[in-house]
């Protein structure tokens, strides 16, 4: 048994929940994983709610949150009106009064009509209870781009989220680190918008529910190398590693593949530790490049590696545009190219 | 008990405007005399406060007011008629809720000095911060009645929300949830006539706020809401349905704002004086007092009485304004997050060397 502590001592009860399922290590996909942590959570403590648009009877759109309403009646699993600001506001009177809310917004570009409940009272309402009041809503979202989708289902918004004070950030790039990163979301005393890579639903691995994985705000290597680190979450993590494979192979080059894993709070510590051994930086995101989650890790690095760094921090990443149609979107997302151009300018310099 | 399917357009009224009872038939309701005579006392606490909260901005100490004068009757008449153990959710008008609620001065005081935002120890008194974002806290309103039904208690949850309020996405959100669910949350929305500078009639073209209840499959109710026994009485019918699992109700409290929406705001640039004056002729204080002394209830002792304690209550307002201090800057950092992220963490070492440079 692992037992999840997010929550300082001395703050008033709930959380810490106990884990109760069965240690085994099932072959899970992304999807299966969620799910699993889903119906673990709700299994090791009954304030644990599920919701939102078809969660329920139909199991989710993409079948994320199968079977919950079956184990555990549509009072902890139902589903809602399609409404958004009403899915995230009602969490927020639900936590208000103890409850640990989990809901879901079907699609990234849906959660817009959210804004306002996420900016305004998720975030800010600890602050403006003067610390009274927790608010352990994980408010899970399908996000990013590269399955074909139509417009408004492959949107990053981390950055939004990333500049509102009050929240997490979390995006998870293994079924393994979406398990235990969801566990470790819905006993966090805060908000987490919980960010989860779609195209990597369907990839598949064997999961360790026994052994939590590192918690919300420690990255992790993925890959070791000297020549340049690479900075990067969720779905493209995949991508970064296969890209240093081939560069490896058909280069020489050694590169790190840093998993940020949490982006607030951020493990700085490790990115720092690697770019400065390094010297070099390239930070990867499939969002639009200005004000995207890059500018602030390339800022940061400047101000506190400017003597380490043997090159600019570079960025690969998405266009300025609205994200494109299905068509385009291969050419669009950043890919193992984009990022080892990238690598290659930083190596050029001395 | 009113048809979910039907609003009358006419509010109930029990008091008439001269205090005399009118001969409402739809509503009855004999209160304890305790309870009639502390509806005033409230009642006059509330305008008391109200107007030294306007004298303390006028002479700098709060840097802004929403004063609720005239809305006396629906706000204490509302929030006298549930209980301690139901959940209150205000908008940021509610003075005489939060005083009924037994919110302390320092904490009222601090959203308008500026001290602190939302409401600091509010929720200690089962009383949600205010909410300023108008129609948002609808919302939170229904998730807090929808807990209510899975903790298994009997307790009911009440959003203040005004006329203005009614045109938002939120608040239609909240009222199709909580009819959805059967929540037990009462909708009392005072219609004061006025958002700001636009009248209630921008805000809808239907016959009333109450009468979007119907599309709902809910009670809606109008009530006259400068009659602090009807809008008791209504709020304690409504809490009773929700209480007894019967789902929402939409209340309309017809009311009037006799100040500016805000200390910064002049009201002679929408509304003309002969409308003030005509609501001015209907205010709550001067009608419910007419009746307590139609009843016999109202006589010098309990004038004395309410009067040292609203002038009691003023002197503590103003010490506890005069002699407030700056919060601690730090309070700002560890109440952001459960426990300090690294970069906060490094953000309030800053600030500190900031300070620690000008000492």
């Amino acid at each position: 048994m692992t037992q999840i502590v997010e929550r300082p001592a001395g703050t008033p009860e709930p959380s810490d929940p106990i884990l109760t399922a069965v240690p085994v290590k099932p072959n899970l996909t992304m999807v299966q994983a969620i799910n699993r942590a889903l119906h673990d959570a709700m299994a090791a403590d009954e304030r644990v709610l599920v919701f939102g648009e078809d969660v329920a009877r139909l199991g989710g759109v993409f079948r994320v949150t199968e079977g919950l309403a079956e184990t555990f009646g549509e009072q902890r699993c139902f589903d809602t009106p399609l409404a958004e600001s009403a899915i995230v506001g009602i969490a927020v009177g639900l936590a208000l009064r103890g409850l640990v809310p989990v809901p879901e917004i079907q699609f990234d570009g849906f959660s817009y009509p959210a804004f306002d409940q996420i900016a305004s009272h998720l975030a800010k309402y600890r602050m403006r209870s003067h610390g009274d009041i927790d608010m352990p809503v994980t408010v899970r979202i399908p996000s990013f781009g590269g399955i074909g989708a139509v417009e408004h289902h492959s949107e990053s918004t981390e950055a939004y989220w990333l500049h509102t004070a009050g929240l997490k950030v979390v995006v998870p790039s293994t079924p393994s680190d979406a398990y235990w990163l969801l566990r470790h979301a819905i006993a966090s005393a805060d908000p987490v918008i919980f960010l989860e890579p779609k195209r990597r639903y369907w990839s598949r691995e064997t999961v360790d529910t026994a052994t939590a994985a590192p918690p919300i705000g420690r990255a992790v290597i993925r890959r070791a190398g000297s020549d340049v680190t690479v900075l990067t979450y969720g779905g493209l993590v995949g991508t970064a590693l296969h890209a240093a494979e081939l560069a490896a192979a058909r280069l020489g080059w050694k590169v790190e593949v840093v998993d940020l894993r949490s982006l607030n709070p951020l493990d700085f510590e490790t990115v720092a530790a690697s770019v400065a051994k390094t010297g070099r930086a390239v930070v990867m995101h499939e969002g639009p490049r200005t004000l995207g989650f890059g500018a602030e890790l390339a800022a940061r690095i400047q101000e506190e590696l400017f003597y380490d760094l043997e090159a600019p921090v570079l960025r690969a990443t998405g266009f300025d545009t609205p994200y494109p149609p299905a068509r385009l979107e291969k050419l669009w997302l950043p890919g193992p190219d984009r990022l080892l151009d990238c690598i290659e300018k930083s190596l050029e310099r001395p | 008990m009113p048809n979910s399917m039907t609003v009358d357009s006419e509010p109930v009224t029990l008091i008439a405007p001269d205090g005399t009872t009118t001969d409402e038939a739809r509503y009855r309701r004999e209160l304890a005399p305790e309870t009639l005579c502390w509806l005033y006392e409230m009642m006059v606490i509330t305008r008391d406060l109200d107007a030294e909260f306007v004298n303390l901005q006028r002479q700098g100490e709060l840097g802004l007011f929403a004063s609720c004068r005239g809305q006396e009757a629906a706000q204490i008449g509302a929030a006298a008629a549930v209980r301690k153990t139901d959940w209150l959710f205000p908008q940021y008008r509610e003075l005489g809720v939060l005083l009924l609620r037994g919110i302390a001065l320092p904490a009222l005081a601090a959203v308008w000095r500026g001290s602190w935002h939302g409401g600091p120890g509010f929720t200690a008194k089962r009383c949600a911060p205010i909410a300023i974002p108008i129609g948002t806290h609808a919302l939170h309103a229904v998730g807090a009645a929808m807990a209510a039904q899975r903790l298994g208690e009997d307790s009911v949850t009440v959003a203040f929300i005004g006329d203005g309020a009614t045109s938002t996405g939120d608040v239609h959100e909240a009222l199709n949830f909580a009819s959805v669910y059967h929540a037990p949350c009462v909708f009392f929305v005072q219609n004061n006539q006025w958002a700001i500078s636009v009248p209630v009639s921008r805000q809808l073209a239907g016959p009333s706020i109450a009468h979007r209840a119907v599309g709902y499959g809910i009670p809606g109710v109008r009530v006259d809401g400068n009659d602090a026994l009807a809008c008791y009485t209504v709020m304690t019918e409504a809490a009773a349905r929700a209480r007894h699992g019967r789902g929402p109700t939409l209340i309309e409290a017809v009311t009037y704002r006799l100040g500016a929406h805000t200390t910064s705001d002049d009201p002679t640039r929408y509304r003309s004086a002969e409308e003030l004056q005509r609501w001015a002729a209907l205010d709550p204080i001067p009608r419910y007092a007419a009746y307590l002394r139609h009843v016999g209830l109202l006589g010098d002792r309990l004038e004395h009485r309410v009067a040292a304690h609203s002038a009691r209550m003023r002197r503590q307002l103003r010490q506890v304004v005069l002699g407030a201090g700056d919060p601690d800057v730090g309070e700002l950092f560890d109440t952001t997050y459960a426990e300090i992220t690294p970069t906060l963490a490094e953000q309030r070492r800053q600030l500190q060397a900031e300070l620690a440079k000008e000492a």
